[in-house]
């Protein structure tokens, strides 16, 4: 393999672990608040994805103004979804609220498969981000540049309120303990549904920037890259912001890296990512950055 | 300010209040002692709207409270230090006292943190250490300053004195008199029965989840029952 080949591997490497880590974050966020692992999750990305296609298609929106307000409306919908599926069962066992999280995925995905239809629609993919630059003779498109750019940014946005605002240290405090966190006066169900705006925005912006890099949308395209965030989550240190996005980058290398230098192994590679998902649940599975996972009442 | 009325509260098939009442005036210290399992901590844990109560009511300046959720509960000015410290171990002191301060106005935080970091000096010390690593002791005194940064009304304590040593707990005391000399009224939960009547204007005694005997804190340091039952005489 070529110089130029390989970086060129390692670029899309970068730029699709970046999306994995986007995605991951919410997952890690609605953990470290509920202890739930939030299946809905990476069918955001779907609800992102449609609601961008139907912003342009329908109300003839420009893109700049149809992408951001998807992932608003994805925001939103993160959300409802607390509030159907999860906020009835606060009290309830963790085992139930795992099952609702299954239900949610199912009916989210097959709600969009009856009033959408399973028929894949093609994304709309603006010239900018299209675009091919060659840097040295690597031949990259844009968006496999701007995605990074975006995750960094949207990462450090995310850090900056869980770690400098009011709110954010109220997550914190609502990851510890709920109780004592209602006992300062904090509306818990505020918080928690703040924490599920949070996620859901970041997987609506990886959503978008997925059907950008593959524009084919159906009901179901959120399921892989979902349970490759989940993974990716799990591989940070479940829990940990920075952590998922590390797993996610990770991951993302060590695919592309698969695919790059063992090309006839490029079918397994989503085996491959569960492979890695039974190595760390194995042998480390608080993860890359994750401290021991403490019981929550 | 606080007036408890005939709560029944049930856990499950566990009837743990059985009708107490119970009355906390403006500017007083009221202790509520009893032996383990008696209900005390779950009377508190009814007033501020962790437990519904099946039965009865819980009136706060003249309000209804008991419908109300616990943060709504909390806003109306209640401050609460409650059994086993509970504070955030992964924050440090300063975010738990600002935890504490969550629905003050910032411009009077730095006067709040002032006048709690005057009642414990250890906790200026210690602002940027985490939570989790303070003494026992520490934690103590962290749990009942995070509970003054709402500036409450009403301050309630749940064994503030409970793993301290003597001194200490000597130490803890004088401070909640002084913080009441300072204005706040106190409803004090206790197994330390002898240290809370000392310093209570008006104290209750529960068993199994009724209260037997109330009256005032010196009277009740007097009465044989309480000198037989709680003062091991
Ligand atoms: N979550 C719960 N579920 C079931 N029973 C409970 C629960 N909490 C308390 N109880 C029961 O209610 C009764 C009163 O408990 P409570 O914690 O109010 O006692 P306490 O007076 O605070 O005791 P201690 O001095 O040991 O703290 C006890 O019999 C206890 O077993
Ligand atoms: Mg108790």
């Amino acid at each position: 393999m070529t110089t130029k080949i390989f970086l060129q591997q390692l670029t899309n490497g970068i730029s699709l672990g970046s999306l994995y880590g986007l995605v991951a974050i919410g997952y890690t966020m609605v953990y470290g608040i509920l202890r739930l692992i939030n299946f809905a999750h990476g069918d955001l990305l779907m609800v992102a994805s449609y609601t961008a296609i139907y912003g342009i298609a329908m109300f003839t929106l420009p893109w700049y103004i149809s992408f951001p307000l998807a992932i608003i409306v994805t925001g939103f919908v993160g959300i409802m979804l607390d509030k159907a599926a999860y906020k009835p069962l606060r009290d309830a066992p963790r085992i139930s609220l795992l099952i609702s999280a299954i239900g949610a995925s199912f009916l989210l995905e097959n709600l969009a498969l009856v009033v959408i239809g399973g028929v894949p629609k093609a994304f709309p993919r603006p010239e900018i981000f299209a675009k091919v630059v060659s840097i040295h003779g690597v031949r990259i498109q844009v968006l496999t540049i701007y995605t990074p750019i975006i995750t960094i940014l949207l990462l450090f946005g995310l850090l900056f309120i869980v770690y400098r605002t009011k709110a954010g240290k109220a997550m914190r405090a609502a990851s510890m303990d709920f109780e004592t966190t209602r006992l300062m006066g904090i509306d818990l169900d505020r918080i928690i549904a703040f924490t599920f705006l949070l996620g859901s925005t970041m997987a609506g912006a990886g959503g978008i920037m997925w059907a950008l890099k593959y524009p084919q949308v159906n009901p179901f395209m959120g399921v892989i890259p979902g349970l490759k965030a989940f993974i990716a989550a799990v591989l940070g240190g479940i829990g940990n912001i920075v952590g998922a996005v590390i797993g996610g980058f990770l991951l993302g290398l060590a695919e592309i890296l698969l695919v790059a230098f063992m090309p006839e192994a490029a079918q397994y590679r989503d085996a491959f990512a569960f492979v890695i998902l039974i190595l760390v649940l194995l042998f480390r599975p608080t993860g890359i950055m994750g401290e021991p996972i403490v019981d929550k009442t | 300010m606080l007036q408890v009325e005939n709560l029944h509260v049930y856990y499950g098939g566990i009837h743990a209040l059985k009708g107490i009442s119970l009355k906390v005036e403006k500017g007083q210290i009221v202790t509520l002692i009893g032996a383990n399992g008696a209900g005390k901590t779950t009377t508190l844990r009814t007033i501020v709207g962790l437990v519904t109560p099946k039965e009865g009511s819980v009136i706060f300046n003249g309000e209804e409270i008991h419908k109300l959720k616990t943060h709504e509960i909390i806003r109306k000015g209640i401050g609460i230090s409650p059994e086993g410290r509970r504070v955030f171990p992964n924050l440090t002191v300063m975010e738990n006292l600002e935890l504490g301060a969550y629905n003050r106005p910032p411009s009077e935080f730095q006067k709040d943190l002032d006048w709690v970091f005057s009642l414990f000096p250890r906790l200026a010390e210690r602002k940027n250490q985490f939570a989790g690593t303070l003494s026992g002791g520490e934690q103590q005194m962290l749990a009942l300053g995070r509970a003054l940064m709402s500036r409450p009304n009403l301050v309630l304590l749940d064994e503030p004195s409970l793993g301290l040593a003597p001194l200490v707990v000597e130490e803890v005391f004088k401070t909640i008199q002084a913080i009441n000399s300072q204005g706040s009224t106190i409803l004090l939960v206790e197994q330390n029965a002898m240290a809370a009547l000392n310093i209570a204007h008006y104290g209750y005694v529960l068993e199994t989840g009724r209260v037997v005997l109330e009256g005032a804190g010196k009277e009740l340091l007097e009465d044989e029952r309480v000198r037989k039952a709680y003062l091991g005489e």
